[in-house]
């Protein structure tokens, strides 16, 4: 087995654009830090010629969740939605916006566009992951890509940064 | 083929490379990293250092590709290695004395998991070898019982997994002539000297 070290190393990237995607930018550093934990905890128990992205994405879709659930466990218990930075309309910065808008896709596009397109797990290992079709991940991601798309194309258009 | 907006792949590494700490230190507290190795850089190159929760197991030397050193460390210790800075700090901190000419004898656990049988034997006699002396292959053959075995004696010594700490540069033929060193004749005559022993 390759030391955990360069696992990070290969992998550190992709899901951190994962995490990002799925729970948005404020929640993603602590989402990554929970995956590569239980995965270094898990380590020495994964079988030799495993598919060790498609083992990360699987850890991180899992903490991902756990995540999502407590943020709305925190809003139902205090009666109010969670207090945190608005990703929407800050002028100053696009990349906010682009996350607003990911944050508003449907869910399975969101997913989908996650760990397909960022995350680089084929169609049919994504629809392992987050249900349905290979066929219905394919049409979920690229619905989603062009979504983002059709956003990044009508900011380019002469809206000063 | 669709284009992703960059944005959406953009990664700082610096914002990286602070997780990647995070995580050191969380697998740290928690007990779950095996093996943890920093580099050191001396007078005899860039050290590579890994220790256990028992003790420092391995000092490697640059020329020793670091990547195959990892490797043999996850296949026979653990692949829980990271990179982990703090649990280095003491071994750190004495190779830094010992270089800067402060210290004599290095105090850290030492953790042999990677010897066993005879080359354990002549590296546990090493560590009794003092600063500023050195014995022939034949002494140490000797020392160990096995007087005849100074070949084998040679062979530990290349095969140590911890030079400097454990001194196998104090290890010479009978004749006074250097004999071999893992890390480069350079680096053997350059602790001599440091040690002012050759």
């Amino acid at each position: 087995m390759k030391p955990f070290e360069s696992i990070v190393e290969d992998y550190g990237a992709s899901v951190f654009r994962v995490c990002r995607a799925v729970v948005g930018p404020v929640d993603a550093d602590d989402a990554w830090s929970e995956t590569f934990l239980a995965a270094l905890g898990a380590y020495p128990r994964l079988a030799e010629a495993s598919d060790v992205r498609a083992w990360l994405m699987t850890i991180a879709h899992r903490k991902a969740i756990d995540l999502i659930r407590s943020r709305s466990r925190r809003a139902i218990s205090f009666g109010e939605l969670p207090e945190r930075a608005s990703t929407l309309g800050n002028p100053a910065s696009s990349d906010s916006d682009l996350w607003g808008i990911v944050a508003t896709l449907p869910e399975r596009q969101r997913l989908a566009v996650a760990y397909h397109y960022l995350g680089g797990l084929p169609h049919g290992d994504t629809a392992e992951l987050i249900g349905g079709s290979a066929e219905s991940v394919r049409r979920a991601s690229a619905d989603g890509i062009a979504a983002l798309r059709r956003f990044y194309n009508a900011n380019s258009e002469g809206i000063p940064r | 083929m669709t284009l992703i907006p960059q944005e959406l792949k953009r990664v700082e590494s610096a914002h990286l490379s602070q997780l990647k700490k995070a995580l050191s230190f969380s697998a740290e507290r928690d007990g779950i990293l095996d093996v943890a190795y920093r580099t050191l850089d001396t007078p005899v190159g860039l050290l590579l250092l890994a220790a256990t929760t028992r003790g420092i197991v391995r000092v490697a030397f640059e020329a020793e590709d670091y990547g195959t050193v990892l490797e043999k460390l996850a296949e026979l210790i653990s692949p829980r290695i990271l990179q982990s800075p703090s649990r280095l700090d003491d071994a750190a901190r004495e190779l830094d004395e010992y270089f800067a000419g402060q210290r004599k004898v290095f105090d850290l656990p030492i953790d042999f998991s990677l010897s066993k049988g005879f080359r354990l034997s002549v590296l546990e006699h090493l560590k009794h070898i003092q600063f500023g002396h050195t014995e022939s292959y034949a002494e140490v053959a000797a020392a160990t019982g096995r007087p005849k075995a100074v070949r084998a004696v040679g062979s530990a010594c290349a095969t140590n997994p911890l030079p400097v700490i454990v001194p196998c540069h104090r290890v010479l033929r009978s004749d006074g002539s250097l004999g071999g060193y893992l890390g480069g004749l350079d680096a053997k005559q350059t602790l001599l000297a440091l040690e002012d022993a050759a």
